[in-house]
């Protein structure tokens, strides 16, 4: 396992880029260098070196255990609320060390949204849950702005035209779908640059996912996007970019069509066609 | 596969015959357990019934009280003899005499020093007062005469309730043959009767059991709560807050940890020596006041709220703290906007529990003085009180046997304030319960 370093996760993306023969690839909005996670004395996440790139949706795979939850809540520093658990190395936000004393954690977070693999919506009202960020952070002025808002993210995540008539009755009350999709809307109405998502259809069933999945792509456009999946097929049809994660390693990241058709370590080779993982 | 059940003597019949076997050992304990539950639960229920029939039963006399009927002349001469009408002077005069008087008048034949005292003794002395405040309430009654409901005495009222056995030697009993002839004559008349007791619910304690009431107590109960409420719920609320939400978990939290539930498994008398030590001998505090019963009770009801409140802390979903962290929200956003209010109903009800078991908590109030002889209702947090029971606790001890009715009419008063706590508990709980 130690033949798998950084220098050879650096080595294939800079041959990725050269495979796509693209002089301008999409800038770098999140560049992690040498990121390591220690909860405890476990090691958790060792020496992750990635660009995550603007205006795309990176997926990130592997098998359970692997670290890619525990690198996706490095990104807005969820890791914080838990106890024992040590960041070391840098992770950049547009340039900037999010780990840096100097960033404060609140502002971070209302740039970087996050959307959780089981749906948890507030006990609130449905207006009340997409209307909770703009309120924490004083986004609107007055009660026709926050309408606006709340009414524009419900529609940016499909779910305006199934709820526009209940907005007052509680998000709880929805089914598993429309609350994940509540939570995105949720996510969005802080306006965000980046929106993580941790495993958003592990508690679906096909047909909410393949909403979410419609909508990932619809939001691409705005906002990059970081999803967590154990579907090899959900990175395939959502994501431009894959990372592959084995054992806290990053293992490999490149384009997703070159990912799953053409990986270059045995590992994702072995993961992508099943035999482990 | 057919092989196989014959090889093993435990597959297919030989599984099946040996479960058989067992089924009806299985059933008869189940059944012989849920016969100890039913019979755990009746026999408590049987102990709750008993407590409150012999409560009740023996307490609700103390609702009542006899009157004696007096035709009252509100004769100038005693009220106000020389006519100023100065409420000092009216103050200070013989209304006593009123009553005698018109005792007397009823009772011509009664000649002697001792007899009279006898008949006077018919009717409690604190018929002078209320004549007195009768004639304060209307001072046109002045020169004029009225009947008057007065109360009778303590002996007298048990006699009309039948606690008193007019068949047993005249030695034996509190009542003579004499005093039992003048009440059954005033019966006659329809000038004795039993009344409903607002004496009881309006005054403060007194010697004379007729006299007493539980207002006092009720007062004192209410403002030492009031006290303990103000001080233990906040403090409480903030300590499991921070305890949860953010403090480091180290070894000084797990020390602080360890010493609250310490502090709940303390005998509340040691609070009361405590208080004792503190409040009243180094901070100079008054005794028997509520505002140290109070500060008493909050020590000892603080574990019981902290311990409460984790607890429902503790049970708030963590997904709804990330979903709040994770929107970017700051810590103190997350627990008032969302942990406090989804906590609210435990700890609220935990809250009402400590509040009931400091309601009925006696021995560090003995201490801390809040045991004495206290006539007047409290009106304010340093008067001096007792509380409901304390109060129950005196008039156990007092010999009087009118006091018995009044001590379990107390403890009526009492349980009905935890039952109606405890209610308020249930209805908070289900009213502030969310689901998510």
């Amino acid at each position: 396992m130690e033949t798998v370093t950084v220098r050879d996760a650096m080595q294939t993306t800079l041959d990725n880029r050269l495979a796509e023969g693209d002089a301008t690839p999409m800038p770098a909005k999140i560049q992690a260098r040498q990121t390591n996670v220690h909860y405890g004395d476990k090691h958790a996440l060792k020496d992750v070196t990635l660009d995550v790139r603007e205006g795309e949706v990176t997926s990130f795979i592997g098998p359970s255990g692997c670290g890619k939850s525990t690198f996706l809540r490095c990104l807005n520093r969820m890791n914080d609320t838990i106890d024992g658990c040590r960041v070391s190395g840098t992770v950049q936000l547009d340039g900037e060390d999010i780990y840096d004393p100097k960033i404060d954690v609140v502002q971070l977070r209302a740039r970087v949204g996050m959307v959780f693999q089981k749906p948890n919506p507030f006990p609130k009202s449905i207006y009340d849950n997409v209307a909770y960020g703009p309120r924490i952070h004083g986004l609107a002025a007055n009660k026709d702005e926050l309408d606006e808002i709340v009414l524009t993210s419900l529609e940016k995540a499909g779910l305006l035209a199934e709820v526009k008539d209940r907005m007052e009755s509680p998000g709880t009350g929805l089914s598993g779908g429309q609350q994940q999709r509540l939570c995105i809307a949720r996510a969005i109405a802080v306006n965000p640059e980046v929106i993580l998502m941790d495993e958003p259809c592990s508690a679906l069933d096909p047909i909410a996912t393949a909403k979410i999945e419609e909508l990932i792509d619809e939001l691409r456009e705005n906002y990059t996007i970081v999803i967590v999946t154990h579907s090899m097929q959900q990175a395939a049809r959502v994501s431009q970019r894959t990372a592959f994660f084995h054992l806290g390693e990053l293992i490999e990241v490149g384009d997703t069509e070159q990912i799953f058709t053409n990986p270059k370590h045995k590992l994702t080779q072995g993961y992508i066609t099943g035999r482990f993982g | 596969m057919s092989e196989m059940t014959v090889d093993t003597p435990r597959g297919g019949a030989g599984t099946r015959a040996l479960v058989a076997a067992g089924i009806g050992r299985r059933y008869r304990a189940e059944r012989r357990f849920r016969l100890f539950g039913l019979v755990a639960i009746v026999s408590a229920l049987v102990f709750m019934v008993l407590l409150f029939v012999s409560i009740v039963g023996k307490g609700y006399t103390a609702f009542l009280q006899t009157e004696i009927r007096l035709p009252i002349h509100y004769d100038v001469q005693t009220i106000d003899p020389q006519g100023l009408r100065d409420p000092v002077e009216m103050r200070r005069a013989n209304y006593g005499k009123l009553y005698r008087d018109a005792l007397h008048e009823m009772f011509p034949d009664v000649e002697s020093r001792g007899d009279r005292r006898m008949l006077n003794g018919l009717v409690s002395s604190g018929a002078t007062f209320e004549i007195r405040d009768h004639v304060f309430a209307d001072p046109a009654l002045i020169g004029k005469k009225g009947e008057v409901w007065v109360p009778a005495s303590d002996d007298v009222d048990m006699l009309v309730k039948g606690n008193v056995d007019r068949n047993s030697p005249e030695h034996e009993r509190r009542m003579t043959d004499k005093e039992i002839a003048w009440i059954d004559a005033l019966a006659a008349q329809d000038r004795i009767e039993t009344r409903f007791n607002w004496r009881f619910f309006t005054q403060g304690d007194s010697r004379e059991p007729e006299l007493a009431g539980i207002w006092g107590a009720v007062s004192g109960s209410f403002l030492t709560m009031l006290v303990t409420l103000v001080l233990s719920f906040p403090l409480g609320v903030a300590t499991a807050v921070y305890l949860e939400e953010f403090a480091p978990k180290n070894r000084w939290t797990d020390i602080i940890e360890v010493n609250i539930n310490n502090l709940a498994a303390i005998p509340s008398i040691v609070f009361g020596l405590l208080g004792l030590a503190v409040f009243l001998q180094f901070f100079g505090l008054p005794r028997s006041a509520p505002v140290v019963g109070g500060l008493v009770l909050t020590l000892m009801t603080l574990p019981t709220i902290i311990i409460a409140s984790r607890v429902s802390l503790q049970s708030v979903p963590p997904s709804i703290r990330e979903a709040a962290l994770g929107l970017g929200a700051s810590k103190m956003q997350m627990v008032t906007n969302d942990v406090l209010p989804l906590a609210m109903p435990g700890i609220l009800t935990g809250t009402i529990i400590g509040m009931g078991r400091a309601l009925g908590e006696t021995a560090p109030l003995l201490m801390i003085g809040m045991v004495a002889f206290i006539v007047d209702v409290p009106h304010g947090f340093s008067d001096p009180a007792t509380v409901l029971p304390v109060q129950i606790y005196i008039w156990a001890d007092s010999a009087e046997r009118a006091f018995v009715e009044r001590t379990s009419a107390a403890i009526i008063v009492l349980l009905t304030f935890l039952i109606l706590m405890n209610a308020a508990a249930v209805y908070l709980r289900s009213k502030f319960e969310r689901r998510w």
